[in-house]
């Protein structure tokens, strides 16, 4: 039998279920875990007793014969832009230095209610904002994986959810919280080789969760594979009357609707996609994916979105105005930290505070966000982008008259080394070139780890459905998961 | 459009964070090279299109007029970097 810490969700929750091991020797297995990864910088608050307490809940709750929650007995990491009651919460950033929530976030409690515990907080870019967790205030995560060049460049897991990839992969945490405002979850999945879903957005509730780009952001699971990533899905998602924009739809079981055969589906391959510069091998396993969807009785069909060059400049437009007025709230006033020069007044306590308490690139995209929204400049560039906005969502209508889904590969390489893109901005902003259009047009999205390229690091896939076809997207990856045989996972080094 | 180093004094002053006369230099090339970039939106014809208002089209509720939450005021207060007499305490802002 494996090893408990092999295990993720459905093989955890059979273990528990059959009385092969109790929650609490696998809350146990995950807390050593966590505790001897600190190398990889990726947990920022262990919370041992938390994940403990789950799971005697979960414990006495089998022995006294009730039904289990879909996630009884797992222990989760959490990504740290989730408000979590009575544990600190810095979304990355030391503006929010001592924060500790007074309530918890509605996902958080969601996956709480189906009985899941929490092993720690995760380390992430800083609001969100980045592509390899360079921008965390806290230190870079290291990815686990590593070159098969026998050298020891530490490589990027991606970004935001960088802290949420690394202990995935490194079989730290059996799943974890994600959040996905333009790729956060999808491309740190794939950079790790793990498997990532962003659900419509509406589906997981806002409420709790520290926001970047408000209507870009939803959060989602990062698990082992396809069926662990439906049932925690099923766990936080629901609608929460506290979420303005969450929608008031009945949970669908994802994961009782697992079916691989595509027989009638008909797959989409946006052109555009096919960008330049894009190395060979991932030209090749879209290819691969192709045979393989074709393989699970799916029809293949060419698509256009013709406006899909445009999607990355209207995202950063769109979210940095969305941030710079998100992120008004840290005046050194209510809650984080306060730098009060001697002899200062309000204003000067404003400005710097969040001088002190915000990175460099949080600060840039809060002033990108201020200048496009500013008198003058408004209609120039953020009601453009809006406009381009709708033009990309029209583009995903046109071609659901052709196609139910599309494929497309996750990221355009895969993970660099720490610090190889950290000076050009631009260069980052590209990791995301495959991942925010859809974000854009608010539809479901998931990257399945499908090979590795020639330095032996993983590759994603992605599948793309329409608005609230979550099932769909799920079947997709779950053909694509069986045929594509991804066990890889990166040699214990740290 | 492109801003120069005093349009990038007023946006810092507009978002409230501090800059030296050095960040102010370095901060007007690395924002014209992202605003360069954005910039290629120009070129798409958006005469007959209306912005984007909501990705997933959802009608916003309306709840009873009533009081449902509250009566939290330590809560409140409980992160505040000054809190004093149930208030939050901020420098004087009136001479």
């Amino acid at each position: 039998m494996a090893e408990i810490f092999e295990l993720g969700i459905a093989g955890i929750r059979t273990g528990v279920a059959s009385g092969d091991f109790t929650a609490k020797e696998v809350a146990e297995t995950f807390i050593d875990r966590v505790s001897a990864a600190k190398s990889l910088n990726a947990v920022l608050v262990e919370t041992p007793d938390h994940a403990l307490a789950a799971a005697e809940a979960t414990d006495k709750a089998k022995a006294a014969g009730e039904t289990l929650g879909k996630m009884a007995g797992v222990p989760i990491g959490m990504k740290d832009l989730f408000c979590t009651e009575g544990v600190a919460t810095t979304a990355g950033s030391v503006i929010l230095d001592g924060f500790t929530p007074q309530y918890e976030s509605t996902v958080s409690a969601n996956l709480f209610k189906a009985g899941a515990g929490m092993l720690g907080k995760l380390n992430m870019d800083q609001f969100a904002m980045g592509s390899s967790n360079e921008t965390s205030a806290f230190g870079n995560v290291i990815s686990p994986w590593r070159r098969n060049d026998g050298g020891n460049t530490d490589l990027a897991p991606g970004g935001s959810s960088g802290g949420s990839a690394a202990v995935v992969s490194g079989r730290i945490c059996p799943a974890a919280t994600g959040t996905d405002t333009g790729g956060s979850i999808r491309q740190p999945a794939a950079f790790v080789g793990i498997t990532g879903f962003k659900p419509t957005y509406g589906r997981c509730s806002r409420w709790g969760t520290i926001a970047f780009a408000s209507s870009l952001d939803q959060a989602g699971p990062m698990a082992h594979d396809v069926r662990d990533c439906a049932i925690m899905l099923e766990a936080m998602t629901g609608f929460d009357p506290k979420d303005s924009t969450s929608l008031d739809l009945p949970v669908p079981e994802w994961e009782a609707g697992l079916k691989s055969d595509l027989t009638g589906k008909r797959i989409g391959i946006p052109k555009e996609y096919r960008v330049d510069n894009m190395p060979p091998e991932i030209d090749a396993l879209w290819q691969q994916g192709i045979e393989w969807l074709k393989d699970a009785g799916a029809k293949i069909v060419d698509v256009s979105l013709p406006h899909t060059k445009y999607a990355l400049p209207a995202y950063y437009i769109i979210a940095p105005a969305e941030a710079s007025s998100n992120l008004a709230r840290y005046d050194g006033v209510r809650y984080g930290m306060r730098d009060l020069p001697d002899g200062a007044g309000l204003q000067d306590m404003y400005a710097a505070t969040r001088e002190s308490g915000f990175g460099p690139e949080v600060k840039r995209r809060i002033m990108i966000g201020t200048y496009v929204l500013s008198a003058g400049y408004y209609d120039a560039y953020y009601t453009q982008a809006q406009k381009v906005r709708t033009l990309i969502s029209q583009d995903f209508d046109k071609a659901w008259e052709s196609c139910d889904l599309l494929l497309t590969p996750t990221a355009p390489s895969a993970a660099f080394g720490l610090g190889e893109k950290a000076d050009d901005p631009l260069a980052m902003y590209l990791n995301d070139v495959f991942t925010v259009p859809s974000s854009l047009a608010g539809l479901p999205a998931m990257s399945v780890p499908a090979g590795l390229d020639g330095q032996g690091l993983p590759l994603g896939l992605q599948i793309i459905g329409k608005a609230l076809d979550e099932q769909g997207v799920f079947n997709a990856g779950l053909a694509l998961e069986e045929r594509a045989g991804f066990v890889a996972k990166p040699e214990q080094w740290w | 459009m492109s801003v120069d180093k005093e349009t990038v004094k007023k946006i810092a002053s507009l978002s409230r964070i501090a800059v030296t006369e050095a960040e102010a230099d370095a901060l007007v090339p690395e924002l014209n090279n992202i605003l360069g970039w954005v910039e290629q939106l120009g070129e798409v014809d958006c005469s007959k299109v209306e912005p984007m208002t909501a990705v997933i089209p959802n009608k916003l509720r309306l709840r009873d007029d009533v009081v449902s939450d509250g009566n939290v005021r330590d809560k409140v207060l409980a992160n505040a970097p000054v809190a004093e007499h149930g208030f939050f305490g901020v420098p004087k802002v009136i001479e």
